[in-house]
């Protein structure tokens, strides 16, 4: 049996970004939050057509440029150079978000702060009595994409868990998280709560159970 | 004949009242009207509004007008970004107004000025902190808030091309939020890199029509950028 009581590293950074991209195929229109979901693209074969979208209005955006060949008009929302894939297509800032609330984008991946077992998602602030805080995109991407998926670490720091039954940060959307990937876990939100469809290669049931505050659930359970 | 070209930057910003409420295009520093920016600092108006992306960076441009106690209050989605200093001191200081916006609320907020709708309804921020003191209702089962247009006195825009009427075409990414904000203001003031003859642009690549626009001010990037 595992041993559940030192904290499995699971999968790094860059493989939770590579195990989201297997998911993700041809055709589909996607746009990637900062932090892990900005690796994801990095993933996706070539040869596989996914269209990433910014949200200042760039759809089609390829890799980063070499340093010698960087475009100072193209950049992403984390405001980092970038390349135009062939088709890509630049649009307004109101038809970004057009694209994003109209429900046309067929996935945003973000990371998070904390997610809820009913999909409620915090990613924002940590902080309630922090009115500068700031929201940027993620509100419209949250609750705009036709799935929102999470890409983010199982637990803080700290080791506190930061799949949850109610979230303690202040909310970015409510009940919106279909799916969160994590470097232990892929569990999915259902009506019933998190189910566990998969554990990262040497991680137990039971060790992502400790390290989850509310109860998974099995597929076959 | 009609020609919005303005000679000089104190023609450009000729007008522009104390008190006003000014669109500053730009996604961070991409499409950001930079000389205009320092046009209006040189021009004075005080007691200013200021919607923007983000709440400036550094010392220069939008940081430079607030440092300088032109800005009151400033509307934004993204305050807080690496060298944000000015804003920082400012809002620690008690000395500016804030007011957050989800980005995409920010966007249509102001083309629904443009577009003469007073208020509509988005699911984006629904039962959050930035929804408190908003009417919510329910549609179809889904919750919304309303939202009120954002219209400005003045909006300053950086476009790529543009003729004496005021059509525009912008380069890449540096599009973002300076059509949407060519619409509504009642002053749009504009800074091109190029200037070319009427007739040139092509009319289907065309992304704001002159009749958004009331004055070009011809800024080529190595001036734009000083």
């Amino acid at each position: 049996m595992p041993d559940t009581r030192t904290t499995p590293a699971g999968l790094s950074r860059s493989a939770i970004a590579r195990r989201i991209a297997e998911d993700i195929p041809e055709g589909w229109y996607v746009n990637l939050g900062i932090g892990i979901p900005t690796l994801i693209a990095d993933h996706v074969p070539p040869e596989r057509e996914v269209i990433f979208h910014s949200e200042n209005g760039v759809l089609g955006i390829g890799p980063a440029p070499a340093p010698d060949a960087v475009d100072p008009w193209l950049i992403n929302a984390g405001k980092e150079p970038v390349t135009l894939r062939p088709g890509g297509a630049f649009v307004h800032h109101a038809d970004s978000f057009a694209i994003i609330r109209g429900r046309h984008l067929d996935l945003c991946v973000l990371g998070a702060f904390e997610v809820a077992e009913n999909g409620d998602l915090a990613n924002w602030t940590t902080g309630r009595n922090d009115a500068a805080a700031a929201v940027g995109g993620a509100m419209d991407l949250a609750v705009g994409a036709k799935r929102l998926w999470v890409a983010m670490e199982h637990t803080t720091k700290e080791g506190a868990p930061r799949l949850v039954s109610r979230c303690s940060f202040p909310l970015t959307a409510l009940a919106s998280v279909l799916r969160v990937y994590t470097n232990l876990a892929v569990i999915d939100v259902t009506p019933e709560g998190f189910l566990l469809l998969e554990t990262a290669p040497g991680v137990s049931f039971e060790a992502v159970q400790q390290r989850t505050a509310t109860r998974l659930r099995r597929p076959t359970a | 004949m009609i020609d919005k070209r303005v000679a000089s930057m104190a023609e450009a910003m000729a007008g522009i009242r104390d008190g006003s409420v000014v669109l500053l295009g730009g996604f961070g520093d991409v499409g950001q009207p930079d000389a205009l920016i320092k046009g209006l600092i040189a021009q004075g108006a005080s007691n200013l509004t200021v919607v923007a992306n983000n709440a400036g960076r550094g010392r220069a441009g939008l940081a430079r007008l607030m440092e300088l106690g032109r800005v009151r209050r400033i509307v934004c989605s993204f305050p807080r970004s690496r060298g944000s200093v000015v804003f920082e001191e400012l809002y620690s200081a008690g000395r500016i107004e804030l007011e957050i916006v989800p980005q995409g609320t920010l966007a249509e907020r102001i083309r629904a000025a443009g577009a003469g709708i007073a208020a509509f309804f988005t699911p984006t921020a629904a039962g959050t902190r930035l929804a408190e003191n908003k009417e919510q209702r329910s549609f179809n089962g889904r919750r919304y808030v309303l939202e009120h247009a954002l219209p400005g006195d003045v909006a300053l825009i950086e476009a790529w091309r543009a003729d004496r009427f005021g059509n525009l075409t912008y380069r890449e990414s540096a599009r973002n939020f300076n059509p949407v904000m060519a619409m509504a203001a009642r002053l749009t003031i504009v800074q091109a890199q190029h200037l070319v003859e009427l007739g040139t642009l092509e009319p289907e690549a065309i992304v704001t029509p002159g009749i958004f626009v009331s004055r070009v001010l011809h800024v080529p990037y190595a001036q734009a950028k000083e």
